[in-house]
């Protein structure tokens, strides 16, 4: 076929298909039309926010630029304990999430026990709100009467988050566990691998890897709960922020503290995404 | 001298018996071709061999021992009888040497340097030796194939088990796993073949095995059963095949 034979636009540009020409006029057409739309909503909003009654009070206390620029540098310190808190209970929640895992996966019947004790655990720190956990925990260990530092609220807060997230990170490894299909166990077993070396060398790394995305989920909602352990006592961003609060009668550390997880969680977030598509592509 | 004997080997899925009282007796550095059409019982039969399946009844005898005996531990059996499967079953995350390394490292504990120059060495007479690094999704159907039949011989199995392992190749693949078969039957391997390549049957096995409904209807030499078959089952089969 000649370029002659090509219907449509006389300007067709040399070298594009038609399909092509087709594509991207319609590409640049879907273009302006969200461009156009998402335009005309930030307008209204720009426009009809001030225009309610209490505009005014709420521009005071919550976007407050000069309470903003004092507090912030503080909060950004307070955030390092998130930062130090989220940095090691995420390899101890792993860890953790592995072992209830393989518990779920036994299959003799000696260690049926253990068997049972990963069923009940997930059932019951899944079924638990996470702050009852941090109570309970945060409040009820150190009242043991245990010796400094053993008492901290940062140490027990830390290990009820530990033990709550480790159940859905197990839950996670499960699934993954047993999305690899049974050709792969039994080309292990044929070659005379023992179960236990079946799982280690060919079913926990394909599971583990496969299931990235979900976990890379599950840490980003550990991030923000980290703030929860506020209300046991370390003071971290969000108690901070109340402190703040307090002492300057404004909510605008609250906005500070909010931005502060944005700035983690969204590159988290929109990470996790990439890979989870990345993940989607490759296996259709 | 007998390598292998089956006697009245059955296997059940619930309801569905697969397998009905097989008996076959393969000698050692024979090849045994096992034909017949889909849902015949070829696979299941060659996964009872090695116990990837539980035989529900009947006796399997590897050199004289009963290896079909309920609590046996499979593991010591599964090392002397290899087996390949048609969808090759690579592991996806190793790249091919790891794959041929992992079972005589684990089970036998040997190290990779010590089993560096005979992987190496199978590799290459199979033409693998430039894809030795390569992962599965980085090789041919017919490539992943060859390491899968390497990765089985490097546990150096006493027999070899074959389930269709060119059915879900290109066809102009077909001939390069084949070619290794040849080898592996100059060699002196002691092999069981499930198989659709009748050609192929035909020009190597000892002894070629028709199953229908979980039975061998009809066994023999090859020249006899393709071209002398006694049944009328495997007249049909063969007919539709040939």
């Amino acid at each position: 076929m000649t370029q002659t034979d090509l219907e449509g636009p006389a300007a067709t540009p040399p070298g594009l298909t038609r399909r092509q020409v087709y594509e991207a006029r319609i590409r640049r057409r879907s273009m302006r039309v969200a461009a156009t739309s998402t335009g005309a909503v930030l307008l209204a909003l720009f426009i009809l926010i001030p225009l309610a009654p209490g505009w005014e009070g709420v521009k005071k206390s919550f976007f407050n630029a000069d309470v903003f620029a004092r507090t912030f540098p503080g909060l950004l310190e307070a955030f390092l304990l998130d930062v130090a808190i989220f940095a090691w209970s995420a390899p101890l929640i792993f860890l953790l999430g592995l072992l209830i895992a393989l518990c779920r996966d036994a299959q003799s019947p000696a260690l049926y026990p253990l068997r049972l004790f990963g069923i009940l655990y997930t059932d019951i720190f899944r079924g638990v709100p996470v702050i009852l956990v941090i109570y309970l925990i945060g409040f009820g260990i150190p009242g043991l009467g245990l010796p400094r530092p053993w008492n901290s609220p940062y140490i027990w807060g830390t290990v009820a988050l530990v033990l709550t997230y480790a159940a859905y990170v197990a839950e996670v490894l499960r699934s993954g566990i047993e999305s690899i299909h049974q050709s792969q166990r039994a080309a292990a077993a044929s070659l005379g691998l023992s179960h236990s070396d079946t799982m280690r060398f060919v079913v926990l790394p394909q599971a583990i890897r496969r299931v990235v995305p979900a976990n890379m989920n599950l840490f980003i909602a550990l991030q923000k709960d980290v703030a929860l352990l506020s209300f046991i006592g370390p003071v971290e961003i969000f108690r901070q922020a109340g402190v703040y609060k307090s002492l300057l009668a404004n909510f605008t550390p609250y906005v500070g503290a909010a931005l502060i997880f944005l700035a983690v969680t969204i590159p988290a977030t929109r990470y996790a995404d990439y890979l989870m598509n990345k993940q989607a592509r490759a296996r259709s | 001298m007998t390598k292998l004997e089956l006697q009245g080997v059955t296997k059940r899925f619930g309801e569905n018996v697969v397998c009905r009282g097989i008996d076959l007796k393969i000698n050692e550095g024979e090849m045994v071709c096992l034909i017949g059409a889909s849902g015949s019982g070829k696979s299941t039969l060659l996964r009872c061999m090695n116990l990837l399946e539980p035989v529900d009844d009947g006796v399997i005898l590897l050199d004289g021992v009963d290896i079909a005996e309920p609590g046996l531990d499979p593991q010591p059996v599964r090392q002397r009888i290899g087996i390949v499967f048609q969808s090759f079953n690579l592991f996806p995350h190793m790249t091919a040497v790891e794959n041929v390394m992992l079972a005589p490292r684990r089970v036998h504990n040997r190290t990779r340097d010590d089993l560096l120059p005979e992987v190496t060495e199978l590799f290459t007479r199979f033409g693998l030796a430039d894809r030795m690094d390569h992962y599965p999704d980085q090789l041919s159907g017919g490539q992943q194939q060859r390491v899968a039949i390497v990765r089985a011989l490097a546990m150096k199995p006493e027999i070899m088990l074959f389930d269709e392992i060119t059915s879900a190749l290109d066809p102009e693949l077909v001939g390069e796993v084949l070619d290794v078969l040849r080898r592996l039957r100059e060699a002196g391997m002691t092999m069981v073949l499930a198989t659709h390549e009748m050609g192929f049957a035909r020009e190597l096995a000892d002894k070629v095995c028709f199953l229908d409904k979980g039975v061998i209807l009809e066994e023999g030499p090859p020249a006899q059963l393709f071209s002398d078959p006694k049944q009328e089952r495997t007249c049909a089969f063969l007919a539709r095949v040939l």
